[in-house]
Order: structure tokens, then sequence, then C-alpha cells
């Protein structure tokens, strides 16, 4: 192997003044977290900069796990080399042999960070260059599109040398945010709301309503693979799932058919709110968008929202379907979303749900029948269930057969 | 009982049988129904295909469960052809393809498609250059087999896909029947876009194999109905053969980790053995080979006869591939090489598992030269 570690780059935590030392924390709880089955694998981070030493660890497979993480800008394997030019010649030729640099293009770009090095940054460089250029044939120097872009930087305790940088996933590291709870329904919109709350460092737990015989099992299957899905991002996830089958049954029976739906959301947004605050939240996390649906108008969302004053986060609130579909591409959420079971929001779906409910006419209904014991049952009945992207945990009746 | 024959089929493992017996026992629900028994079996399958595509570095959208090998090379071969037909009329195949491969490419010509047959060197490889030189504006498909069943050559696949990458309208196919688990395979690093595999061929049981499709790819069915395997393959899955065939390739590749030295300890003690026997020709050769076929030449036996011979004495290996044993023709890949029709029709295959011992060769070298000289009079009469 060439690299012997990988040199991680933080996003937005850089600018974030006396908080950073959490951020960094954060960061590097989840850092290793995600790499947590490559136990020879160590970790250093300061304020500027974390460190991942391999230790003979696959490469490949980590950087491919560090893509995912949110906080993280860019990251780059690296050759890590004592502060003795000599050394650092013979390692940069060394990297350009093993990358096959014969008959390429190449740059180097130093960057003196340690002003107590003797040697400044175009000195560096033109020393480097040369070196390369006389022991690798048919290098040529091309500043503008170099095929190879050789990095040294210069830092207090060494100088890392790497030809790589990889893009990372941005955002603040999750949990950095404190934590909200997730409306998740099975649907399209509710997992891709949630990465992006998670994207801005929220740490999620899934809340979803569970109604049988009237939603079947595979329905709360999906969530529960949506629910893997989401795990991938910082390797767990944690999922309520609430029996609402009893309360969505008396909604039905007692209040007028277009106002069932208004009424069933705010029975939810309310158990929701109770488990956000046993679980120590201060958030929830929808994935509405605006007008998509009859519970999605502005009307809908001003009665609804009246039961809580807990800030509800919703992260695609102004965002085109298409798009939306475009991420649950990307984080491969769609064809679990896709999957064709009924779920909590389409069932029950009356033929004209008003669009334009008011907060009078839905609390007034609500006075018909006495939801608060039912509520409290519900919450006091929810399965809890932990979620890992590995299926560790998950680690099933089914073990022995395969 | 010395068993050579392991690329004809290969005997189940017990752990993987067990498997099949207790799924087909316990969960033995159509995992289409909606009731509980429906989703348990969905969760096994999904579990199955979820360990499948780890194992073989690709992910679990990209594989489709079949019958086996031939369906896989069928229905991947046809499905090109019929959803990428407005695309072009020609494909690219070798001469020394498996015959699931090969007919299927006779059946397209008949309905107006054009092959190119590439020929091989010496070695029994295809030359990347002569794919090169084949490819057209209209080449819809390449197909080249891995490891070829018949000599073991190994084909330059890694090289062929680089290839392949200028040309994004013409797809790949690689039939991987032989090569899993025996010699590694990345789908994604060598750009392949289909491959196909068999589960007995590892240990597991006839009636189960898997296709590999590159995620965004389409293929037009081969067989329609209720739209199982996401409509790419309707039939109600073989659940018990398909769990079996999860776990037959995790232990094979456990296998591959432990044993694959010494397998090729075992080859290279038959090779050696082999050559010095007057008369042999080894027609395996000496590089890009894949460590557990050798196929050698008997000057003037017959392969069938002495195959019959070695039965006697406990020993099983067979005449070419089994597949075209049976009519007893001559070896195509041996006959494509340039070896002549003397060495294509006395052609030996032994084909090694991973458990199979330096003893067993050993053993299997003996009786070979024993009835070698058995059956001399009678073959030179």
């Amino acid at each position: 192997m060439i690299y012997d570690q990988i040199l991680v780059r933080y996003g937005e935590i850089s600018t974030k003044g006396r908080n950073r030392g959490l951020f960094v924390d954060k960061l590097r709880e989840n850092v290793q977290y995600v790499l947590r089955d490559f136990p020879r694998i160590k970790i250093k981070a300061n304020r500027d900069r974390m460190y991942i030493i391999l230790n003979g660890e696959k490469l490949d497979e980590v950087c491919t796990r560090l893509k995912n993480v949110f906080g993280i800008q860019s990251f780059s394997p690296v050759v890590r080399v004592n502060k003795d030019m000599e050394l650092i010649k013979e390692s940069s030729l060394k990297l350009f042999q093993k990358l096959h640099a014969q008959g390429k293009t190449f740059k180097v770009q130093a960057r003196r960070a340690d002003k107590e090095f003797p040697y400044h940054s175009d000195e560096m460089n033109n020393l480097l260059g040369g070196h390369l250029l006389q022991n690798i044939e048919g290098l040529t120097v091309d500043v503008h599109h170099p095929d190879l872009e050789l990095k040294v930087e210069v830092r207090k305790d060494a100088v890392y040398l790497t030809c790589e940088v990889i893009k990372g996933a941005g955002g603040l590291p999750v949990g950095s945010s404190g934590k909200a709870m997730l409306m998740l329904s099975g649907g399209i919109d509710s997992p891709v709301a949630g990465y992006m709350a998670m994207r801005r460092g929220l740490l999620l737990e899934g809340v979803h309503f569970y109604s049988p015989p009237f939603t079947s099992e595979r329905s709360k299957q999906k969530v529960i693979d949506l629910g893997k899905k989401l795990a991938g991002v910082n390797g767990q996830f944690i999922l309520h799932i609430v029996p609402f089958t009893e309360i969505q049954q008396l909604i039905y029976e007692k209040v007028h058919e277009n106002y069932a739906m208004t009424i069933m959301r705010r029975m939810m947004l309310r158990i929701t709110d109770e488990i956000r605050e046993r679980q120590e939240g201060l958030a929830i996390v929808t994935g509405e968008s605006l007008g998509q649906v009859a519970s999605q108008t502005l009307d809908s969302m001003f009665t609804i929202n009246e039961v809580t004053n807990t800030p509800i986060i919703r992260p695609l609130i102004s965002m085109d379907k298409t798009d939306i579909i475009k991420i649950a591409e990307d984080i491969d959420t769609l064809e679990i979303s896709n999957r064709p079971y009924e779920d909590c929001c389409t069932i029950f779906t009356p033929a004209q749900p008003k669009t334009k409910p008011k907060r009078d006419k839905a609390n007034q209904y609500e006075t018909h029948f006495d939801f608060e014991p039912l509520l409290q049952k519900a919450v006091n009945h929810i399965e809890t269930i932990k979620l890992s992207s590995q299926d560790e945990n998950q680690q099933n009746v089914f073990a022995d057969l395969f | 009982m010395i068993y050579f024959d392991n690329s004809a089929t290969t005997k189940p493992k017990k752990e993987v049988l067990d498997t099949f017996y207790k799924v087909a026992e316990n969960y033995f629900g159509n995992p289409s129904s909606v009731h509980h028994l429906g989703l348990q079996a969905e969760n096994l399958l999904s579990q199955a295909r979820n360990q499948i595509a780890t194992l073989l570095k690709t992910d679990e959208q990209e594989i489709i469960f079949t019958s086996g090998g031939t369906e896989g090379n069928n229905f991947i071969i046809k499905g090109v052809a019929e959803k990428y037909r407005n695309r072009g009329h020609h494909m690219i195949t070798t001469m020394i393809e498996h015959p699931s491969v090969l007919n299927t490419c006779i059946q397209l010509e008949n309905n107006g498609f054009d092959v190119t047959y590439l020929p091989v060197d010496e070695t029994g490889r295809v030359r990347v250059e002569d794919v090169k030189r084949a490819l057209r504006k209209d080449t819809i498909l390449v197909s080249i087999m891995h490891v070829n069943n018949e000599i073991g050559s190994v084909q330059p696949i890694e090289k062929i896909g680089e290839l392949l990458k200028n040309h994004p309208k013409t797809l790949f196919h690689v039939d991987h029947v032989q090569g899993v688990t025996k010699v590694p395979l990345d789908f994604h690093e060598s750009n392949v876009d289909f491959a196909s595999i068999s589960s007995h061929k590892f240990h597991g049981l006839k009636g189960t194999g898997a296709i590999y499709i590159r995620k965004g790819l389409k293929l037009a069915p081969l067989l329609a109905g209720g739209g199982q395997e996401r409509g790419f393959r309707s039939g109600t899955e073989n659940l018990a053969g398909i769990v079996a065939m999860a776990k037959a390739l995790r232990l094979g590749m456990l296998d591959y980790e432990a044993k694959i030295d010494t397998m090729m300890d075992v080859r290279d003690f038959l090779i050696n053995e082999l050559q010095l026997i007057e008369g042999v020709k080894m027609n395996t050769p000496k590089q890009n080979t894949s460590p557990h076929i050798i196929n050698f030449s008997v000057q003037g036996f017959k392969a069938e006869v002495l195959v019959h011979e070695l039965e006697q004495h406990g020993l099983y290996v067979s005449t070419t591939s089994a597949c075209s044993s049976r009519t007893n023709e001559p070896s195509r890949t041996i006959l494509a090489m340039g070896l002549g029709e003397e060495r294509a029709t006395t052609s030996i295959r032994i084909s090694l598992s991973f458990d199979n011992t330096m003893e067993e060769a050993k053993q299997a070298v003996a009786i070979i030269k024993q009835s070698i000289k058995n059956l001399k009079p009678v073959m030179r009469g």
C-alpha cells in the first residue's frame, strides 16, 4: 500500500469558534462508529485536522465509508514523512512511481503551515519538482491541468504528501446540532427530509404509526428498511413504532370524513411530541412539502401545527417532487419507498379531504371524544427498535441458515 | 472414490443441504403472499440476496435469481438482443464459449443478428486486439467467459472491460460459471455489465443460479408471469435453493481463502506428473489458467474409453466438458487453439474442488499410469 493514513478536512466546523471542540468530538465519535469494524485503525483529531492511521486496514473500504460521514469537507490518503528535505524527496518519488507517473503531467503544490521549516513554499516546489523530473521518464510539468498534483503540507509535527482529494459529504457532524424526532411514513419524502436534517447535524429518531390490520407487516418492514438506510449515515438509527389502530378507528367513527385526516395528523403530532419529550429531543422533522397533498397546504399546516409549539423542521418545504425523488435515488431510499404497500397516510384517505381546514372546527371535533387516554396508551405501547446499517444487532432467527 | 469432475458438478456440502432442508420444511410460504408466512419467506429471500451481493461486491439490486448457468446466459444474451435491438444487430463472442452461449448466439443469428466468433491463441485466450478489431458501431454485446470450462484458460476480462469503457453503447457479459469462488473477478472494477453464476458448481444445488445486472441497465425478461424478481424473472422463487446458494457461496469463498494454495499445489503436481507419462500432451496452458482445471490428451487413446477404464479404478474425470461429452464431439476449445483433431478427440479433463487432497492426486496419477498401460495393447492394436 502506498498510503499509510487519511487526512480529514473539516467542513463548516472550522468556522464554529468556541463550539469547535464539541463539533470535533462528535465527528470523531461518528467516524469511529462507522469504522468500528476496523480494529487496527487509530484516529487522531485536533482543532484543524483529523488523521486516520490505517495500520494496514484497507484504504478503499475506509474511504467508501468516510464519504457518507457528515461534517467532512474532503479527505486525502496521505503519506506522513519526517521533516527532512531528503526524506520528502525520496517519498515523493516513491509515491509517483507507485502511481505510474511515467509520461504524465504534474505539478507540485507545497504549503508551509509551519513557518519555522527552513524551505519556503516556492523553494520546495522547485526542489521536489526538479527531483521528480530528473528521476521519472517522460514526466512533464503542467501547472494548469496536471494529471497528478502532488500536495505537500508542512505542519508542526510532520510533512504530509498526497495526490488525491476526495470530496466528503459536507454538512455538520450528526448529533452536533442536537436531537429531533423524524416522522417516517414509508413514503419518498420523509427519509429524504431525515437525511437533509442529519446533514445539518441533527441526531434523529424515527416515529412510525402502525395500524394493523389496515396496514400490513410489510409496510412496517419497509419503514425498518428505510431506517437502516438512514442508519448508514452514522451507524445507527432508533425507530419508535406506535400502535395506531385504535385511535385511527375512533377518529373515523367520531369525526366527519372531511376532517378525519386533519384530526389524525393532529393526533400523530401530539404523540410524536410526547415521544420527543421522553427522548429529550428539541424538534420534530417532517417530509412535508408545501401544497403537495391536502394535508400539506398552508391552511392544513396552520391547523395541524396548533397542537404543539415545538419547532417543526420541514427540510423539503419548498422543494419540487422531482428534486426530492432525485435525492431519494442518491441516498438509495427510492426503491424501498416505492414498494407498493399501504401506509398510515394512504389508508382511509377520504374522497374529498378538506384542503382548507379551520382550527376552530378541528377543536370542535376533538371535543366529540376523549382521546387523551388513548394517546397515552399508544405512547406506552411503543415498540422501539435499534437499527444498524450493518445488520449486526438484527442477527436474527435465520442466522444459522446462512 | 476420487471425484475429479468438479467442473461438471460438485457434491453439495452437508451444511448447504441442511439449510435447504430447513428452509424447505419451515419456510415454505410464497414470498409473494401477503400474510406473515409470505413476509418471512420474503425476508429470507432478501437476506440471501444481500449476502450474495456482498460476497460478489455488488449491490443487492444487481442480483437476480435464476435456475442456473444456462438460463442465466440465455436470459442475458436474448434479453440484451430484445431490449437493445434498436441500437444494433451485432454481437461478439468467442469460439470457446459454453454451449449455452454459443447455441444462444446461433439462435439469434437465425433471427437476423450478426455474430462474430473470435478465435483464441494457442493458450486458449482471446486477444484483446481481436475484440477491438471486431467492434462495430452496431455492436450491442460482447459475451466472453471468464474461465474456460474445458481447459481452464482465464480470459483477459479486466482488459476487455477497460477497452469497452470507451464504447458505452456496447454491453459486456461475462459467463462466470466456472470462475466464481476459484478466480476472483470484481464486476464493478472490470466494467462488467452482466454476469452469470450457477450454484451447483460451488457445492450448492442444481436448479439455482444468479445473474448480475449492473444498476440502471435493462433486460427483456425470458420468463413472463407474476413479476417476481422486480419483473426480470417471473416464477415462484426457489427459496430453499436460493438460501442454500447464499450459504454455499459464503463457504466457497472461505474455502478459497484457506485452501487456494493447496489447490494450486495439487494442480501443479498433477500437471508435472502427467507430463512425464509417455504419450501425454498437456492442453491446459502454463499461465493465465484457473487453479482447478487440468486438461490433457493421451495420444492414440479414445477419451471415452479411458474415462471408463479410470472409473473402474474409482477415479472420476471427464472427456472435455460434461455437456458436450454426451455427443462425443471433439473439444471445441482445443480445436480453436489449433492443436488439431487428434488432440481434441483424445482430451481428458480433471477438475478439482477445494476438498481434493495431494494424497488423492498421487493415487490418481498411479491409476492413470496403470490404466494407460492396461489399455495400450488394445488401443495400439
